[in-house]
């Protein structure tokens, strides 16, 4: 028999250490209490949100940009197949043999195979790495050759922009790889992080970027904790990127490019009524094909280290003074102040002093008495000095703006420049000087600080041609532009020329108002004077672009040239009489030209710009007139397009 | 002194089923359906190896404990010395012949079962300790002579447990032991001397400590230092949990454990795949029964004379209140991991076989109480 030593005495100490440990238990259950109501009930969210995260894998994927089509639907920015090799770094099973072996069948630089892993590196094992992105045939059936091997690859056939011609590179831009600078800049890139996916970064591509783009697509798996794809939860095609129809002419602009050739320059055309941007060519020009995969180092540094600057576009971001192309624009503004008229006559002997100052005409000899019409056909400088004059800076810059000068006109262009036009305020504020009468005389024959780009003369052109009223560039069909407001208020677009060609100066209405256009002149009378004057420029004997007429009756078109000096001329080289071409390059005038055609009944105007390209005469006249040519021979086809549509996309 | 007035001499069997336990069978039988649940679903909603298994196990189990709960309290009385040194030559066979599993060596392949000798020895313990206290006299237990065989007793098992290695159990066994000592009545500042030396010979323990158990104690302490490897573990646990949110997710529909993330789900981390599934009032549920379990057994104790009966079922039923807080602890993310198995609901034949002789060696108590062990 076992006694139970020590008896009731134990048996309540036991029970008093007992209720110790109870209170102790009581504390540690409330503890697990405690911790299950903070972490399910107070943090659930958060875990929950913890747990989707760990459920769902997303795998998202860029969908192809939509197409710029030109007015005749040439696709001139579209898309096409492309061969691409993706790396699914947890998928592989050794991920650095992997790497090494890739690098010899693709024949890699050991910096792309360091770019790679880096990439890797930077991002989850489960997002796909683009190992190439532009396979050629040959890779891309050399890795399926080898892909049982290859475990953690895979071989995708994709879409990528493409660009068929290089004609229209500037105004269409070029997509690239998102940069940091365009996450800044592009809010609607937050969410579009997907693997190939492309930026417009210039032109069209650029501005219409937001909507070309499309929606990102995904896959949406259930994976476990091993990365392996359980099931597929959801899945989204993405949107493909709206396209886009534009008011160029595909064809004009190959022209307009192969017109440029070895040359450094720009054409612009413009349909004057409606404002729509037929050409905006360029040159040189650049592949923009190249940007698309990335551009390698050697390609970029020949673009950006060429003289005439390729990746420049001259049409909208060339500032250039307008030389005699601005005469027009300063016989209107004359005229419409009432300094002068048009039968003021002036004495034109080679040159003329005034402020104790020399000024010459391009012509040595002069051009004898001249009037207004003979001053803007034969371009008489003198004539113009006297205008000038007469005029004053002032109201002469109030009419250049009026006519589109000194402001940027196509919409959501950013590389676009304002230009310059020259007044007596601006001088005082950019440059801290009071203006000087000899600048005024220089302002009136379109030198000294004036700056214009093509795309401004073109405009201004156009603005003179329609009869003077405010057309606007457009080059987005379905936009909305001041051609869009009319032809919607209107109903009928067709009326547009009928409404420009009415005087309506006297008539002018709130309601015409309305319809969107606005009349720029006092009295349409003299806009028409300085047409006919640039009539007689092209198409009588001894007007300055006489050369370069089109004499057959529906051809027929009317324009000023220019010559604008990039440097002074000395006396000493002015007795010299140093022929342009034997300056160096970067001291040769440029060429300008501008004009409307037909001249019966204006539809278009042009303008073109040869950087150093000699005289107006010469270099520009002659390469408006064929794109001129071909611009009206395909106008009827134009018409037709236009005429078919209902209202709706004008 | 020594009772013998109420001392029945005779049970029939019916006279031992109706004196059984009502509350704490019901319980247990509660406990091993939510396991038998839990267990179905981490097999991914099939009535799998582990499902069938773990039946089968139980069934064979609670047999046991209705088995023991029926042979008198004086049997299992008398058998304590052998019983603990019986586990004890069993955890030195295991250093010899044991199988070895994830770089530790526990078990002991009985053909039948991979029995793991560490898990009974947390029973033993109790009931080797419980006996000794029983037999020495109060004025005794504070005298040195007496308290060096408790210490060797308690010292080595976990030593040999320790060593195999087996942070966890050697904790659980070492726990049991303490708790006998401490509501023997052996003075406080002996625990304060235990606990210096402890602390004291830390710095010479740590050394000794795998890498990963290290690892271990430190991604406890920032569970970020390491998200994918150590930490991995609690901080999935507690996503779990935590996404399991007032109601939990619905039964075979925790995504974390459906999905593999969540390790050891069958073993230590059954409560997190319970609570993921059944939320906030799940957990509380199972909370409550083994709450309910251990205050039956506390309550069993407290009706027994003999302080044999009393130091059993009160140390039992804190070393099982221990390894059911010491395990949600440690899922709940307060405890560092240190692989304490759930009783009854936790994968495991060992660990339930001793649960189930543990509460059986009660219910014998309370069934045979007004016996003598003699």
């Amino acid at each position: 028999m076992i006694s139970d030593s020590g008896g009731g005495s134990k048996i309540r100490l036991i029970g008093r250490r007992m209720f110790i440990l109870t209170a102790a238990k009581a504390v540690v259950v409330f503890g697990v209490v405690g911790r299950l109501i903070s972490l399910q009930i107070n943090e659930s969210k958060k875990y929950k949100t913890l747990s989707d995260k760990n459920r769902f894998r997303e795998w998202k994927f860029a969908p192809p940009r939509g197409v710029i089509k030109d007015y005749f639907d040439e696709e001139i920015a579209s898309n096409e197949k492309v061969f691409q090799l993706h790396l699914i770094p947890e998928n592989a099973e050794n991920l650095s043999a992997l790497i090494f072996r890739l690098k010899n069948i693709l024949k890699m630089s050991d910096k792309a195979v360091s770019k790679i892993q880096k990439k890797i590196k930077s991002q989850k094992p489960w997002d796909p790495v683009i190992i190439s992105d532009n396979l050629t045939w040959a890779e891309f059936s050399r890795i399926n050759l080898f892909l049982h091997e290859l475990q953690g690859v895979e071989p995708i056939i994709s879409v990528a922009r493409v660009y068929r011609e290089q004609s229209s590179s500037h105004v269409i831009g070029y997509v690239s790889k998102i940069s940091k600078r365009d996450l800044q800049q592009k809010n609607y890139l937050a969410n579009m992080k997907a693997a190939g996916m492309r930026v417009g970064k210039t032109g069209l591509e650029n501005k219409l970027d937001s909507e070309i783009i499309g929606d990102v697509g995904h896959k949406r798996y259930e994976v476990n904790a091993f990365g392996k794809r359980i099931k597929e939860v959801s899945i989204d095609q993405g949107k493909n990127g709206k396209s886009y129809k534009t008011t160029l002419d595909l064809e004009l602009q190959n022209l307009s490019a192969n017109l440029l050739k070895d040359k450094a320059g720009a054409i612009c055309v413009m349909d004057i009524y409606r404002g729509d941007i037929i050409t905006m060519v360029s040159s040189p020009t650049f592949d923009p094909n190249k940007f698309v995969h990335g551009i390698n180092t050697k390609d970029w540094k020949e673009l950006i280290n060429h003289r005439d600057k390729p990746l420049v576009n001259k049409a909208i971001s060339g500032l250039y003074p307008p030389g005699s192309t601005i005469k027009g624009l300063v016989a209107i503004s004359a005229l419409e102040n009432d300094v002068v008229n048009t039968k003021m006559v002036q004495q034109c002997s080679g040159s003329i002093e005034l402020y104790g100052e020399k000024f010459h005409c391009w012509k040595k000899k002069g051009h004898g008495f001249v009037d207004m019409r003979k001053a803007i056909k034969e371009s008489c400088d003198v004539y113009f000095y006297e205008v000038a004059r007469r005029l004053g800076i002032d109201r002469l810059s109030e009419t250049a703006r009026a006519y589109g000068l000194g402001d940027t006109m196509v919409k959501g262009f950013f590389e676009e420049k304002t230009g310059v036009v020259p007044n007596t305020k601006w001088k005082k504020q950019r440059i801290g000087k009071s203006w000087y009468l000899g600048e005024t005389l220089h302002s009136g024959i379109g030198q000294g600080y004036w700056q214009t780009t093509p795309m401004q003369l073109c405009l201004m052109t156009a603005r003179i041609a329609n009869g003077g009223y405010d057309v606007e560039p457009r080059i987005v069909l379905g936009e909305k532009s001041k051609f869009s407001i009319f032809a919607e208020k209107k109903k009928n677009p067709k009326s547009l020329k009928e409404f420009f060609d009415t005087d309506v100066s006297n008539e002018f209405d709130d309601t015409t108002i309305d319809l969107g256009y606005k009349p720029l002149f006092k009295n349409q009378e003299n806009i028409n004077f300085v047409k006919d004057a640039f009539f007689g420029a092209t198409n009588e004997p001894g007007g300055t672009s006489y050369g370069s007429r089109l004499s057959k009756k529906e051809f027929m078109f009317a324009g000023k040239t220019g010559t604008s000096q990039v440097r002074r001329i000395t006396e000493k080289q002015r007795e010299l009489e140093i022929k342009n071409e034997d300056l160096p390059y970067e001291q040769r005038d440029h060429a300008l030209f501008v004009a409307f055609a037909p001249y019966n009944e204006p539809q278009y105007s042009i303008s073109v710009v040869v950087e150093h390209g000699g005289s107006g005469s010469k270099s520009a006249a002659p390469i408006a007139k064929k794109v001129i040519k071909k611009l009206l021979e395909r106008h009827p086809l134009r018409q037709q397009i236009h005429d078919n549509y209902k209202g709706e996309d004008v | 002194m020594f009772r013998s007035g109420s001392i029945q001499s005779h049970l029939t069997l019916r006279d031992k089923i109706f004196s059984l336990d009502l509350t704490l069978t019901i319980c247990i039988f509660l406990i091993g359906i939510v396991s038998f649940f839990a267990m179905y679903s981490t097999d991914g909603g099939q009535f799998a190896y582990h499902t069938k298994s773990h039946i089968i196990r139980f069934i064979i189990f609670f047999t046991l404990f209705f088995l023991i709960s029926f042979i008198k309290t004086s049997f299992w009385y008398s058998s304590a010395t052998i019983f603990y040194l019986g586990v004890l030559f069993l955890l030195i066979l295991v250093k010899y012949v044991g199988l070895t599993s994830s770089g530790s060596q526990r078990w002991l392949d009985l053909y039948f079962l991979n029995l793991q000798p560490s898990e009974l020895m947390k029973i033993g313990l109790i009931l080797f300790l419980a006996k000794y206290y029983h037999k020495i006299s109060s004025g005794d237990v504070n005298k040195f002579r007496y308290l060096a065989q408790p210490l060797l007793a308690l010292l080595f098992p976990v030593i040999l447990v320790i060593t195999q290695p087996d942070l966890g159990t050697s904790f659980l066994i070492a726990v049991g032991g303490v708790i006998v000592v401490w509501l023997a009545g052996v003075k406080m500042k002996f625990f304060a001397y235990l606990g210096g030396l402890f602390l004291l010979s830390a710095p010479v323990a740590i050394s000794f400590l795998k890498p990963y158990q290290k690892s271990r104690i430190l991604t406890f302490l920032d569970p970020s230092r390491d998200p994918l490897g150590a930490g991995y573990q609690i901080t999935q646990s507690k996503i779990a949990i935590g996404s399991g949110g007032l109601f939990g997710k619905g039964f075979l529909d925790g995504s974390q454990s459906y999905l593999d993330y969540l390790p050891e789900k069958h073993t230590d981390f059954i409560f997190t795949l319970f609570s993921e599934e059944f939320g906030f009032f799940g957990s509380m549920v199972i909370l409550l029964i083994y709450i309910l379990i251990t205050w039956r057994i506390i309550n069993i104790g407290h009706s027994l004379r003999t302080s044999f009966g009393r130091l059993y079922c009160y140390s039992f039923a804190t070393a099982f209140f221990i390894y059911v807080a010491v395990n949600m602890g440690m899922v709940l993310g307060l405890i560092p991991i240190v692989g304490a198995p759930l009783p009854i609901m936790s994968y495991g034949g060992s660990s339930m076989m001793a649960i189930m002789i543990g509460l059986g060696i009660v219910m014998s108590c309370k069934i045979h109480k007004d016996q003598s062990l003699g």
